[in-house]
């Protein structure tokens, strides 16, 4: 079974860190990851711009676009793609196709990616 | 149980909403304060035991507010504050009291607390000052040496502006769409100031230069916030694109002697790509709205120097024509000289320096006016006249560096003569 693991913290917090903080987070994350590597167990990390840098595309007969990330609590987030865009342009075609492929309510949410690298594919 | 970085981050992150909250509570900028840090300190007594709220600011809002009843009432004052009934025990505050508070409450509470901030009766040092105090909570001692003042006096200082913006009145009412979007103006010029201040340090190993350098930082702190508030703004997206994308270059622009490290010069690979990605990555939703701004547009500026990998290859014509654009929206000389040196590297010296002669009235004090001026003659071979006017530069100077950056061209100059 593969897992995916989202993560989860308040934003204005982790923003508010030094450079030196966000670091030394990162820098634990990373032995973490290095130890789940050595094990072949770690798929593809990606952390995620602001979701100030969001944009959100709502199913519909003509989706509508929104600004800033999606937060409907009520509905769950069920899976993630990552895609490759030229521009946010491309990226809001991208997950009308998506939404209309769907035929069912709810939202795609565009996250710009701020870093990604894909374990499996460097070994 | 909870880590103190994140508590401290936590409360530095509430601060400009729950002091806002206060601020409409009790209407007195020092009373909001105090009850802020009453609610801090209660904070770090309460969250390392019990695990942080679930909204921070609501929790502090709800115990600051507790906390300036109670010492208003030890003080004897006569207050027309809501009765006790309306504050119900703190471990049950959390839930109701966030929902009570939506993003319209804080969105108006941060942009007053702001918009008091940039009072146009200030100037603007001390509007800064002043931001940097109430909205972002710096202690007085790093203001004062971000400023290059002492601690006494930046006291003063704020406590002066304070005075002032209190004898003008607070403006408490829900201001209207028009309003909001003029006050939401005022702050992001005043945002962008402080951006400045801190852009024009030079980082490095000396404390007093990284404070200012950490105010580019908390520019850009302020410039998510506002963009949390009011997510399709295209203009708040402008400004924090183009901070983060001018702070994307800080590692490059100063050597270790401290000497100023021109565009054309920078090591590209010590710009900051996460700091460029995102900054394009909000220009790209401003562009969708079709309503351009004056930030949107240096921010465009930034972004094409941003994605050109080398000096060589940077679209100065795409520069030149968003420097005509922001002439059309925003006329000034300074704007005009900018665009003039994109001609220069687009079209040659000779119209550049055509576009910069009828500015010498205004420019007359202004010492890049001469610097360019001087590089455009000694392009055009006019060795005597660039001298000239090099000398003029120098004598405008503001710092060392600057004096000493001609001082090098004057040497190009006398190395190029047969």
């Amino acid at each position: 079974m593969q897992y995916a693991v989202l993560c989860y913290d308040r934003e204005d917090v982790v923003s508010a860190w030094s450079k030196a903080e966000d670091e030394a987070v990162m820098a634990r994350l990373g032995a973490v990851q290095e130890r789940l590597a050595a094990q072949g167990r770690m798929g593809p990390v990606a952390r995620l711009l602001p979701t100030t840098a969001a944009t959100t595309v709502r199913k519909g007969a003509e989706p509508l676009i929104l600004d800033g990330p999606f937060a409907e609590t009520k509905e769950q987030l069920l899976g993630f793609y990552i895609i490759d865009c030229e521009d946010l342009e491309a990226a809001v075609a991208v997950a009308k196709d998506l939404a209309q492929a769907s035929g069912s309510a709810g939202a795609y949410e565009l996250r710009p990616v701020g870093y990604f690298r894909d374990w499996k594919a460097a070994e | 149980m909870t880590d103190p970085a994140w508590i401290d981050a936590a409360l530095v992150a509430a601060r400009p909403r729950a002091v806002g909250a206060l601020l409409r509570y009790f209407r007195e900028l020092d009373l909001a304060e105090e009850a802020f840090q009453d609610a801090c300190l209660k904070a770090l007594q309460s969250w390392p035991v019990k695990g942080p709220p679930r909204d921070p600011a609501a929790w502090l809002i709800f115990v600051g507010r507790n906390a300036g009843v109670d010492g208003l009432r030890r003080r004897g004052r006569q207050t027309a504050l809501p009765d006790e009934a309306a504050l119900s025990d703190l471990d049950d505050v959390e839930t109701p009291l966030a929902e009570r508070l939506d993003g319209a409450d804080y969105r108006d509470d941060v942009l007053r607390l702001m918009f008091v901030c940039c009072h146009p009766d200030l100037p603007a040092t001390q509007q800064i000052a002043l931001a940097l105090r109430i909205v972002s909570g710096l202690s007085v001692r790093r203001i004062a040496r971000a400023f290059l003042v002492g601690e006494a006096a930046m006291e003063q200082r704020i406590t002066r502006a304070k005075a002032r913006v209190a004898a003008a009145g607070l403006p408490f009412d829900t201001p209207g769409p028009l309003e909001r979007a003029e006050r939401l103006g005022v702050v992001l010029a005043m945002v962008y100031l402080v951006f400045n201040e801190g852009y024009s340090a030079p980082g490095g190993p000396d404390a007093d230069c990284d404070d200012r350098a950490g105010l580019a930082g908390e520019a850009i702190r302020l410039g998510r916030l506002l963009l949390r508030l009011f997510p399709s703004e295209p203009e708040v997206m402008g400004l924090t694109s183009l901070m983060l994308l001018q702070q994307a270059r800080a590692g490059a622009r100063f050597a270790d002697d401290g000497a100023v490290i021109l565009l054309d010069d920078q090591d590209r690979s010590r710009w900051d790509r996460t700091a460029i990605a995102e900054g394009l990555a909000l220009m790209d939703k401003a562009l969708r709205h079709l309503r351009p701004g004056p930030y949107q547009v240096q921010a465009a500026i930034a972004g094409l120097h941003a994605r050109a990998a080398s000096a060589e290859a940077t679209d100065w014509t795409g520069i030149e024509r968003l420097y005509a654009t922001l002439e059309i929206m925003q006329p000034s000389p300074v704007v005009t000289l900018n665009r003039a040196v994109a001609v220069m590297k687009a079209r040659g010296p000779q119209e550049a320096l055509a576009m910069i002669e009828p500015l010498g009235d205004r420019l007359s004090g202004y010492f890049y006016f001469f610097g360019l001026k001087g590089t455009l003659l000694a392009q055009l071979g006019r060795a005597r006249d660039a001298r000239a006017a090099y000398d003029q530069a120098i004598a405008l100077a503001d710092t060392p560096a600057q004096a000493a950056h001609i001082r090098d061209q004057i040497d190009g100059l006398r190395a190029a003569e047969p």
